[in-house]
């Protein structure tokens, strides 16, 4: 009998389909990983099991101890045993341990807080788990890993049956890994059932059972651990054909665009955290460097640090067309030729409720219009122009912003940094939920302008996208550079290793 | 009809209404010349506070202190006419450059320390009106000289007024051919010259009857002249520039903005001063026509300038508003204050009731964003 079964769970998105298909089972004491690149669909996975994404928005069947589940809402998860510890810790800094372990389901009586019995209760389970922290602590005073533990105590105290990890040892430290890993041990004794979330694919084979691996919403298939290798893993996570959707161009390079020279940046919180290690790299004009790795592996802290809108410490030398360039803020890298289409358009990119005319023109607006005043008709000519070179669907350029869908959305913000006329074009996560559509028109967008002269620097999480458009990829695994590879070099399996640390 | 040309033509309904019904619930009173020409002056000093307030909502923030530092400057701008024997050119130079420099101070805290525009502003709610309090020695200080006085109490006579019109109706055609100039010019696309020329009568119109209705009493007053003139330095500014253009983009998204290039600390901090330049020349308005620096002058006006910006419809959360809105909201505020002090409507009523209509002004309009 299985603890759990999750069969042909699909789940729509507008104008994508995050799941399409899955099928997943979990025995009692089992630990097993879920594995897959970033975009294949695990944590979507997850958030229709614990609720998140309540009954009714996805279609499928549940099922707990062979009973059918559906669930409304995260509680009614939680009641029949299921627990999720996401990557962001969800715990409140200025409350204590012990209040944290039971937020929500505080032991009272008629709403007063009975403390004394709180802290007994949360004193027991933390020392059921071997972990020597105080509950009365505040949690902030905690370290990351030690918080990390006290999520898992958490879970557990509302009887979890079935525990699921995403990325838990992202933060910590080798030790707190140990200590975090004899706990689960010991939770697999007791028969909770495991879901693990990780990148990490050494302590996935040293931890699991069994492995599922999911690519493009879909189960790939699930194995038993000791039938696989590193290099199966691999290959089953990005096993696919790089499709047509990448036109080809060759061109020829011109002279250095950019160069950069011992880059490092430095975490805002954590000032001695490096989260660029000494990386340096040079693109040229026409030429699109891909720029691969896993998510936290420092490539959105890289570009935001070169384009000067990093507010942490960062230090390195940078070359624009050979000419050493102080860079301090936006404006200044701007005003040296570099545009950034930044990741997520809606928090970074887009101003929604304006309209596109406001948001084309934004970046550019003192070379369309001038210093000072601004320059209606100027400024129409090119947001219709940018809007007609892009094919962005809108009926005209003072349609807002929030009414267009997702790719056209983005084709606005890249239209907005080419209005600034920009040498070197920065773009983050560039196709991030959009169509296959929309997608591909932005691919051939991006060729034109290489073959224009535009040294293009891309950082994607989509492999085959990396691959497909790069001439050149480097990869970064935890801030360090750790693989450069040309177009010809370059396989997927080799670009994976390298962003997994697995070389 | 876009959302915000509908917004503005909703208002002026309103405004209609309210006006329609005070005529009917006053005895005919309330549309009189010279009770419309009362009615723009006690419009005046709000609806300058509204044009700077504006700028500032725009751009995210919020300036809780106007009211006190306009009780200050007016304090200042009365010591150093009255107390100190300088002559009129000081005074208001001395009130304005002290609203500025508050300006600059406030807004610096707010965007270089970072500290929420809403706590260091009710900070200066209170500090301001104290020194107020300490440099008057809480006593009303009395204006003797005439020119100052003039400021807020005379009229531009009806000649004057009517040349001022013809100056604007001018403008109106000038800007009309501008545009129509420009359509052809980059080939934006067929030109309609009946059209044009119908959508160029309606602010002449306005022009003409606002100038025979003011003539009719006394002449335009010449408070009300410089609220024309701040509102359209106003409307310019969030149109026409830049500076505008990047505080509508910082109180929309401003992380969206600063990655665009923009320096969000510098613009905010700019805005901050010109509300301050604004509130020093609305100190010298208030200060002429009442005769006097009071200890209490200007107390709640921070409110009012709040209250008129968002029954025109601006966002608190920043990004959306407009002057034309703040305006009209500022000359509904005064029209209630008026029509209600006609009908002896009792003070605490007043309140209530203005209270009550701030609310549901909001409320109505969050609704139709709803539907939309």
């Amino acid at each position: 009998m299985a603890l759990l079964e999750m069969r042909n769970i699909v789940k729509e998105f507008p104008g994508v389909r995050a799941l399409d298909g899955v099928t997943f089972d979990l025995q009692a004491g089992e630990f097993h990983a879920l594995v897959g690149e970033n975009g294949a669909g695990k944590s979507t996975l997850m958030k229709v099991l614990s609720g998140v994404y309540p009954f009714g928005t996805y279609s499928g069947e549940i099922l707990v101890d062979d009973e059918m589940k559906r669930f409304a809402n995260i509680r009614a998860a939680e009641n029949a045993g299921i627990a999720i510890i996401f990557q962001e810790l969800s715990l409140v800094k200025e409350l204590t341990v012990g209040e944290n372990i039971f937020l929500g389901r505080e032991p009272s009586r008629f709403g007063v807080i009975d403390s004394a019995l709180l802290y007994k209760r949360a004193s027991e389970l933390l020392n059921h788990l071997n972990l020597p922290i105080n509950p009365r602590t505040q949690i902030g005073n905690l370290g990351i890993g030690q918080q990390q533990l006290v999520e898992i105590a958490k879970a557990l105290s509302q009887n979890a049956k079935i525990l699921v990890l995403d990325e838990p040892t992202a933060a910590l430290t080798e030790s707190e890994v140990e200590t975090l890993f004899g706990i689960l041990d010991e939770l697999k004794s007791r028969g909770v059932g495991m879901i693990y979330i990780s990148h990490k694919l050494g302590e996935v084979f040293r931890m699991s059972d069994r492995i599922t691996v999911l690519r493009d919403g879909k189960t790939v298939g699930t194995n038993r651990m000791s039938d696989l290798t590193v290099e199966k893993i691999i290959a089953l996570m990005v096993g696919r054909e790089v499709g047509d959707i990448f036109p080809k161009s060759s061109h020829q390079f011109g002279e250095t665009a950019l160069e950069v020279k011992n880059l490092n940046v430095f975490d805002n919180d954590v000032p001695d955290k490096k989260l660029v290690n000494n990386i340096s790299f040079s693109v040229r004009k026409g030429e699109v460097l891909g720029i691969s790795g896993l998510m936290g592996a420092g490539r959105s802290e890289l570009l935001m640090a070169i384009f000067g809108a990093w507010n942490g410490k960062n230090s390195g030398e940078i070359f624009v067309e050979g000419k050493k360039v102080a860079i301090h803020s936006p404006s200044e890298a701007i005003e040296n030729g570099i545009g950034f289409v930044t990741e997520d358009r809606k928090r970074f990119g887009l101003l929604l409720e304006q309209t596109l005319l406001d948001n084309l023109t934004l970046a550019g607006l003192k070379r369309i219009s001038g210093a000072f005043l601004t320059h209606r008709s100027r400024e129409t000519i090119a947001a219709q122009k940018a809007m007609t070179d892009l094919h962005v669907k809108a009926s005209s350029p003072f349609t807002v912003a929030n009414t267009l869908s997702g790719g056209n959305q983005q084709k606005v913000v890249l239209g907005k940094w080419l209005l600034t006329n920009p040498k070197v074009l920065f773009l983050d996560e560039p196709t991030r939920g959009i169509d296959v559509g929309a997608k591909q028109e932005i691919y051939s967008e991006i060729n034109k302008l290489a073959k224009e002269g535009l040294a293009i620097v891309m950082v994607s999480s989509e492999l085959p996208e990396v691959m497909g458009l790069s001439d050149r990829i480097l990869v970064l695994h935890e801030g360090q550079l750790t693989g450069e590879f040309t177009k010809a070099e370059a396989t997927a399996e080799k670009v994976m290793a390298r962003a997994t640390g697995n070389i | 009809m876009n959302t915000s040309a509908l917004r503005a033509y909703t208002m002026i309904g309103a405004l209609a209404l309210i006006w329609i019904y005070f005529h009917w619930a006053t005895g005919s009173i309330f549309l009189t010349p010279r009770n419309l020409s009362n009615l723009m002056l006690q419009t005046s000093v709000t609806g300058i506070l509204a044009v700077g307030m504006l700028m500032i909502i725009v751009s995210g923030n919020i300036d809780l202190s106007v009211g006190s530092v306009l009780g200050l400057a007016g304090g200042i701008a009365a010591i150093v006419l009255t107390n100190l024997g300088y002559g009129l050119v000081p005074a208001i130079l001395a009130a304005i450059a002290v609203a500025v420099l508050i300006g600059i101070f406030q807004g610096a805290l707010t965007a270089y320390l970072n500290i929420p525009a809403f706590i260091v502003t009710l900070g200066g709610l209170l500090a301001w009106r104290g020194a107020v309090k300490g440099i008057t020695s809480s006593e009303t200080i009395p204006i003797a000289d005439a020119t100052f006085k003039s400021l807020g109490q005379s009229y531009v006579s009806p000649n004057i007024g009517w040349i001022l019109a013809a100056a604007a109706i001018l403008f109106v055609l000038l800007m009309t051919f501008k545009h129509i100039k420009t359509i052809k010019e980059y080939e934006l696309g067929e030109v309609n010259f009946t059209k044009e020329f119908l959508k160029s009568l309606l602010p002449i119109g306005a022009i003409v009857a606002f100038i025979y209705v003011m003539n009719s009493y006394a002449g335009v007053p010449i408070p009300v002249l410089i609220l024309l003139a701040v509102a359209l330095l106003g409307y310019f500014i969030t149109n026409n520039t830049t500076f505008g253009r990047y505080l509508y983009a910082i109180g929309g998204n401003a992380d969206a903005a600063r990655l665009s290039g923009i320096n969000n600390k510098l613009n905010v901090l700019k805005v901050f001063a010109l509300l301050g330049a604004l509130t020093g020349i609305a100190s010298i308005i208030y200060t002429a026509r009442v005769g006097s620096a009071a200890p209490d002058a200007g107390v709640l006006k921070e409110l009012d300038a709040i209250a008129a910006c968002v029954i025109g419809g601006a966002s608190l959360m920043g990004g959306r508003g407009t002057i034309f809105g703040a305006c009209l909201g500022a000359l509904i505020m005064a029209s209630l204050d008026n029509g209600m002090s006609l009908l002896n409507v009792r003070d605490f009523m007043q309140e209530i009731i203005k209270g009550s209509i701030l609310v549901a002004a909001v409320g109505l309009d969050m609704a139709g964003k709803k539907q939309n």
